[in-house]
């Protein structure tokens, strides 16, 4: 239960990091806080949009589908089921994956690194690094 | 009973949620309003115009026979294309070898956003000695004029990576101390019957493709004639 909860948590802060950079990509709030940090770089490269679609709004889908699906998974009638910690590692892994090849991006092809982007990345290897953990334990619940 | 699990336990987690969800909404909407814009001084032309003797950063060697005027703004697509397309040609082939004394004048369009924006950049840039490396970042890495945001970050970026000192650069920017030339600079483009970006001058004299946006071997082709012509 513990690691749906964390998972749920983490998942709610990466859905508002990729809200915002989706806010910013739709051209509401203006300029990115990012410091030094070359966000507004990486934002208005080509990489930016994928299939028509800013790329931070696969982040708010992705974590959104995460948050719901651990949060489902908490109520009493999946908390025992062992198919919502599958589903949990599978989006956690690719989501991971989607991250790391946008990090890659960032480091070697736009040559400029969005604080955010990076934040965003450590949330969800946080969130995969749980899920894993979680495969790992077996679903036990008393009631209290 | 698994730690976190029992209605105590999920007690606690929904009031987490609940707060983390409040803390994070409040982050966000702060995040959002305290967006600082780009100066208004370097965006707008000023009131009064002041001829401060400058007349356009130079490429080139002071002793190249034929000089290039360009009226030019950096948020026009067809200046662009010629920076990052023709240009290096004419660098390589022209500017190097010491024929051409290359002049870039700012022309920046009423109707574009953010192109007085972008010329007081270089020029708050060009004051550090990077103008040309601004105008190359500015010029190769377009995609910020056809998204309409707010470019004051990313100049900075471009600032950055031309080599200048950013603290120099945002003391300027914010003083729009340009703002003046670069406007004088337009209305000299005006009192030449410039009209639109790119226009060339050779020698003093228009260069006319046409509808066609001037082609390097355009340039090198003058720039043989005029040489021949000299002999």
């Amino acid at each position: 239960m513990r690691h749906r909860q964390a998972i749920a948590l983490l998942a709610l802060v990466g859905w508002f990091i990729a809200l915002y950079l989706g806010l910013h990509a739709l051209g509401i709030g203006g300029e990115l806080k990012c410091g030094t940090g070359g966000c507004d770089t990486v934002q208005t490269s080509r990489w930016a949009v994928q299939l028509g679609i800013p790329v931070a709004f696969f982040g708010v889908a992705g974590y959104a589908v995460i948050l719901v699906v651990a949060l489902v998974a908490l109520q009493p009638a999946w908390a025992l089921r062992r198919g919502p910690t599958l589903l949990l590692a599978a989006l956690a892994t690719g989501g991971v994956l989607f991250s790391a090849w946008l990090t890659y991006l960032e480091l070697f092809v736009i040559n400029a690194i969005c604080r955010w982007c990076v934040g965003s990345a450590v949330v969800v290897t946080a969130i995969w690094l749980v899920a894993l953990h979680a495969l790992r334990t077996p679903e036990t619940r008393t009631d209290p | 009973m698994e730690e976190g699990g029992g209605l105590a336990g999920m007690k606690r987690f929904y009031v987490m949620l609940g707060v983390l969800t409040l803390a994070l909404v409040a982050m966000l909407v702060y995040l959002l309003q305290t967006n600082p814009s780009a100066p208004r001084a370097a965006t707008q032309a000023p009131t009064t115009v002041v001829d401060d003797g400058f007349r356009g950063y130079t490429l080139g060697s002071d002793k190249a026979p034929i000089e290039v005027t360009e009226y030019s703004d950096f948020e026009c697509p067809f200046c662009a294309s010629f920076a990052s397309v023709q240009m290096p040609t004419v660098r390589e082939q022209l500017i190097a070898t010491g024929q051409v004394r290359w002049r870039y004048r700012d022309f920046p369009i009423p109707s574009h956003q953010y192109g007085r924006y972008a010329a007081h950049a270089a020029q708050c840039v060009g004051e550090q000695g990077k103008f040309w490396e601004m105008h190359d970042q500015l010029f190769f890495n377009h995609g910020w004029a056809q998204t309409g945001k707010n470019p004051t970050g990313l100049f900075r970026d471009f600032a950055k990576a031309a080599g200048a000192d950013v603290a120099r650069y945002d003391a300027c920017m914010a003083s729009g101390r340009f703002a003046s030339r670069i406007e004088f600079s337009r209305q000299e483009g005006l009192q030449r019957n410039v009209n639109g970006t790119p226009t060339f001058f050779v020698n003093g004299t228009e260069l006319h493709t046409g509808n066609r946006l001037p082609a390097s071997d355009d340039f090198k082709r003058l720039v043989d004639s005029l040489a021949a012509r000299r002999k």
